[in-house]
């Protein structure tokens, strides 16, 4: 029990590395990418203009990423970034199903309902 | 910018990211708290890799609360739409003055451990952490105010795109009897996930930025890298105290753009 547990900790804790790592990869990529093609950026923060659609949703940020637009890029990094801790609790819904700890199985899967709900509809 | 951002960050978390978008870089406070969001995750995640294998941090309290953080976050991310700029800048002044306060104090070790409690036995959250003597059990107590608290803590961290850490420990610490070690790094294994729902809902509303959220977020994971070296070798006290008051001046221009 308590090995399992440790080596439940081990991979949780590379998963959030590779995770992070990867998330900066996508968006220093896109960064160059970015910066390559605008090199002074003019975009006006001040005033709050809500992103275009294709910057917004999953599909959307995914075909901008393959289009290898620097701005698309760096968005499929944030998602990456977001959906790290979402694996890390999916992950420990199947930790505790392995472990047969059924309250805890039902509160972690209402955590992942919580997150994917957020993430892909519902109180926009 | 980005750098001295990340540095800043790095040793404090994302309470500064918003204060120094909107005031000192005048971003629009939506598109800060979107690339804070996003940044509070990077460094939560990247911390708590390190702490989950020390085996400091209790999962099952972790998961638990997270039902209370991440709902919170939601309903923060909500709000947002409905609020005023000048009213958020003054609720996070608000709370900046807070965590000011907060990391001031000095933390005693509550965990004078008294006897089981109900919900927590039947949870299963007591358990036991790592210490130079083996290891130390330890029994969770206030389950139902530590939940409430945490619900706080989600709306703080959706409304103000930082991580709650100071709401967290209080919940854990003095509510909870979580020792001290145990409730840091669960609540910075608990930040990510409440980072996480929050930032998915600034995401599809549009509130994320590439461009500026580029920046940050590499600025902040250099820096917290520089930072936990820096910190090894630096006075934490005297480090803590030149915090404090950088936020709490950070805190009273908040407010006062607020009431402007």
């Amino acid at each position: 029990m308590e090995k399992t547990e440790q080596r439940m900790d081990e991979i949780m804790s590379r998963l959030l590395r590779t995770g992070v790592i990867l998330a900066a990869v996508f968006v220093l990529a896109g960064g160059v990418v970015y910066l390559a093609r605008h090199p002074t950026p003019v975009t006006n923060y001040r005033v709050f203009q809500e992103e275009p659609e294709k910057l917004r949703t999953v599909s959307g940020i995914f075909h901008e990423a393959l289009a290898l637009h620097g701005r698309g890029l760096i968005q499929l990094g944030l998602l990456i970034l977001i959906a790290t801790p979402i694996a890390r609790v999916a992950f420990s819904v199947v930790a505790f199903l392995y472990q047969r700890d059924w309250t805890y199985v039902l509160v972690t899967l209402i955590v992942l309902g919580l997150l994917v709900y957020s993430l892909l509809g519902g109180a926009g | 910018m980005a750098g001295f951002l990340g540095a800043l960050t790095g040793l404090g978390g994302g309470v500064v990211i918003v204060p120094l978008l909107t005031l000192v870089f005048g971003v629009d406070i939506h598109y800060a708290i979107g690339a804070a969001l996003v940044s509070v995750i990077a460094t939560s995640s990247g911390a708590a890799a390190a702490y989950v294998r020390e085996g400091y941090s209790n999962v099952r309290v972790g998961m638990f609360l997270e039902i209370a953080t991440t709902t919170g976050a939601l309903v923060g991310a909500a709000l947002v739409l409905h609020l005023r700029v000048s009213m958020i800048s003054i609720i996070f002044g608000v709370v900046l003055l807070y965590s000011a306060y907060a990391s001031m104090t000095e933390h005693a070790d509550s965990s004078a451990n008294t006897g089981p409690d109900r919900i927590a036995t039947w949870l299963k959250m007591d358990s036991a952490y790592p210490t130079p003597n083996g290891l130390q059990s330890y029994h969770v107590r206030g389950v139902p105010q530590g939940f409430g608290l945490m619900f706080v803590a989600g709306v703080l961290s959706g409304l103000l795109g930082i991580g709650s850490g100071a709401v967290k420990v209080l919940a854990m610490d003095k509510v909870m009897k979580l020792p001290f070690k145990v409730s840091t790094t669960t609540s910075n294994f608990m930040i990510g996930v409440t980072a996480a729902a929050g930032a998915g809902v600034y995401l599809r509303r549009g509130y994320i930025d590439p461009g500026l959220a580029m920046p940050v977020m590499l600025g902040v994971l250099a820096g917290s890298l520089i930072g936990a070296r820096m910190l090894a070798g630096a006075k934490v006290k005297v480090l803590r105290m030149v915090f404090s008051g950088v936020i709490a001046v950070l805190a009273v221009e908040m407010i006062y753009n607020g009431l402007k």
